[in-house]
C-alpha cells in the first residue's frame, strides 16, 4: 500500500480544514471496511487519509419531538443496539444487522455506506423509504438533500469537493406507520445482495387503508433507486394483494440491473417483484403493530 | 512519510511502538510487536483469521491502520488464558477438537470470547450468527459450535 498522511481532527472545523488541504487525493476514513480494502487492492492511492471518529458532529446519536439525528461515523453496531432505534426504526435494524458480520458491523458506518455508493449497499434503501436527509457541510456552508439523490452512480455522490456528509437526519416514524428492509443472498449471511428491496406505510386508525407509501430498490440499478411512481399506486388504496402485487410490478420495471457474476438481468427483475411485495407486506405488518 | 509513534494497551500491557500510516494493526500486531498468534488469512475482512478485541469491540485487524488504535484496548489471543490457565474456550476447543489445522482458531477464540463477555446463554444460532464473519475450510463448524456452547457452559457455572 502506498503511504499517506494520517490525520485525525477533533471537530469539524479541523475535519474541513485538513479536507480542503489535503489534495484532490484526501479521503476520509470512517470504519476502514471499504476504504482499507480500496487502498489495499490499489483502488485509491489518497495521499492524506483523514480519521473522522473523533468528530463529535459525525458521532452524534441523537432524538427530538420529530427527528432522529444519526451521526455519518456511527457504527451498525452502534445502531443496532440503541433501544430507540430498535423501537422507531426496524427497517434500519434489518439492514445494519446482515452488512458483513459482526466484526465488519461494530466498524461500518451507515454514513460510510452512503458516501460508497455502492449500487448493491444495504441500508440506502432503508433510508431512502425513511426519508432521511444527508446533511452536508462544506466550503461555501451546509446544505441538506434527501438520500434518493445522493448517489448518482457507482462509487458516484453529490458531495462536491471538499464537501463531507456530517449526518442524517430521519423523521421519526407517524402513528400506524412501519417500514421494511429484505435482500436476497444465495448465502445466509456475509454477501453482496442480488437484489435488496425496503418499503415504507403509513394506514389509517382502520388498519385497512394505505395513506402512503415508499419504496426503494438495490443492486438493480447503477444507484440505490428511490421508484416514485409507486406512491400513487398506493395512496388512498385498500390493503390488498392485487394492490402490492400492482407496486411490485411497477418496481419491476423501474429495475434497470445488469447481468453479472452475481445475478442476471431477468433474475434480477424477478427478484425485486418479489422483495418489494415481501417489503411491502413487512411495512403494513409492522405498522399495524405486529411483528 | 515518517514511522508516527502509537501508544496502546496490549493485553493488560503499556506498549508504545512506531509504525507507518499504511501498517494495519495486523501487521503491527505480527511485525512490530512480534504477536504472531494472530493470523492473516484474507487480508480483506472476510475471514476473521485476524480478530482482536479494541476497546471492546471485536474487529478484524487487516481493516484497521495501526495508526487507528492510538490510545485503545487490545486484546489479541497471546492475551486470552490467564498465564498457564486457558480460557474456557480454549480448553473446549481443545477437548472437543474444534479445529484440525489450527490457523482459523487464534480468530474464533477471540470472537467467540467476545459473544460469550456480552451474552453467557447464546442458542445455537445466535453462535452461528456471531461467527459467520470467521471461517474455517477444515472442520465444518459444529464442533466449533459445540465448544462454544461447553465453554458458556462453564462460564455460567462459575458464576453460580
Amino acid at each position: 500500500m502506498r503511504n499517506f498522511d494520517y490525520k485525525l481532527p477533533t471537530s469539524l472545523n479541523e475535519l474541513t480544514d485538513m479536507l480542503s488541504h489535503g489534495g484532490h487525493t484526501a479521503r476520509l476514513l470512517a470504519g476502514g471496511t471499504d476504504l482499507v480494502v480500496a487502498m489495499r487492492g490499489g483502488r485509491m492511492t489518497p495521499e492524506v487519509v483523514i480519521d473522522t471518529k473523533h468528530v463529535e458532529e459525525l458521532n452524534e446519536l441523537s432524538f427530538n419531538d420529530h427527528t432522529m439525528i444519526l451521526g455519518a461515523s456511527v457504527t451498525c453496531r452502534k445502531v443496532c443496539r440503541n433501544p430507540q432505534i430498535v423501537k422507531h426504526f426496524p427497517a434500519l435494524i434489518d439492514c445494519a444487522t446482515l452488512i458483513g458480520g459482526t466484526q465488519i458491523q461494530n466498524r461500518a458506518t451507515l454514513g460510510g455506506n452512503l458516501c460508497n455508493a455502492a449500487p448493491s449497499a444495504d441500508t440506502i434503501p432503508a433510508l431512502i423509504v425513511l426519508k432521511a436527509q444527508a446533511n452536508i457541510c462544506g466550503p461555501h456552508g451546509s446544505r441538506q438533500v434527501p438520500v434518493e439523490i445522493f448517489c448518482t452512480g457507482p462509487g458516484q455522490t453529490i458531495l462536491e469537493r471538499n464537501e463531507i456528509l456530517v449526518s442524517f437526519s430521519i423523521p421519526l416514524p407517524r402513528e400506524h406507520e412501519g417500514a421494511f428492509f429484505i435482500r436476497f443472498i444465495p448465502r445466509n449471511d456475509m454477501d453482496i445482495a442480488i437484489a435488496n428491496a425496503a418499503a415504507s406505510i403509513v394506514i389509517d386508525s382502520s388498519g385497512e387503508t394505505i395513506i402512503e407509501g415508499r419504496v426503494a430498490i438495490g443492486a438493480v440499478a447503477p444507484t440505490p433507486l428511490y421508484v416514485s411512481d409507486v406512491e400513487p399506486v398506493l395512496s388512498g388504496r385498500p390493503i390488498a394483494d392485487d394492490v402490492i402485487a400492482q407496486a411490485a410490478d411497477i418496481a419491476r420495471q423501474a429495475a434497470r440491473p445488469i447481468t453479472d457474476m452475481r445475478g442476471t438481468v431477468d433474475q434480477r427483475k424477478h427478484l425485486t417483484e418479489v422483495l418489494v411485495r415481501r417489503a411491502l407486506n413487512g411495512a403494513v405488518n409492522r405498522a399495524r403493530g405486529n411483528d | 512519510m515518517n514511522r508516527q509513534q502509537v501508544t496502546a494497551t496490549i493485553n493488560g500491557e503499556h506498549k508504545e511502538f512506531l509504525c507507518e500510516p499504511r501498517q494495519s494493526l495486523l501487521e503491527v500486531l505480527r511485525d512490530e510487536l512480534f504477536l504472531t498468534g494472530t493470523k492473516e488469512g484474507c487480508n480483506d475482512g472476510n475471514c476473521g483469521s485476524c480478530n482482536v478485541i479494541l476497546d471492546g469491540t471485536l474487529v478484524n485487524a487487516c481493516c484497521i491502520f495501526g495508526v487507528e488504535a492510538s490510545g485503545g484496548h487490545i486484546t489479541t489471543i497471546e492475551g486470552l488464558s490467564k498465564g498457564n490457565e486457558l480460557h474456557p474456550l480454549q480448553q473446549t476447543f481443545l477437548e472437543g477438537t474444534g479445529m484440525q489445522c489450527g490457523f482459523c482458531t487464534p480468530g474464533f477464540l477471540i470472537a467467540a470470547s467476545a459473544l460469550l463477555d456480552e451474552n453467557t446463554e447464546p442458542t445455537e444460532e445466535e453462535i452461528r450468527h456471531w461467527l459467520v464473519g470467521n471461517l474455517c475450510r477444515c472442520t465444518g463448524y459444529d464442533k466449533i459450535v459445540k465448544a462454544v456452547q461447553d465453554a458458556a457452559l462453564i462460564l455460567r457455572e462459575r458464576a453460580l
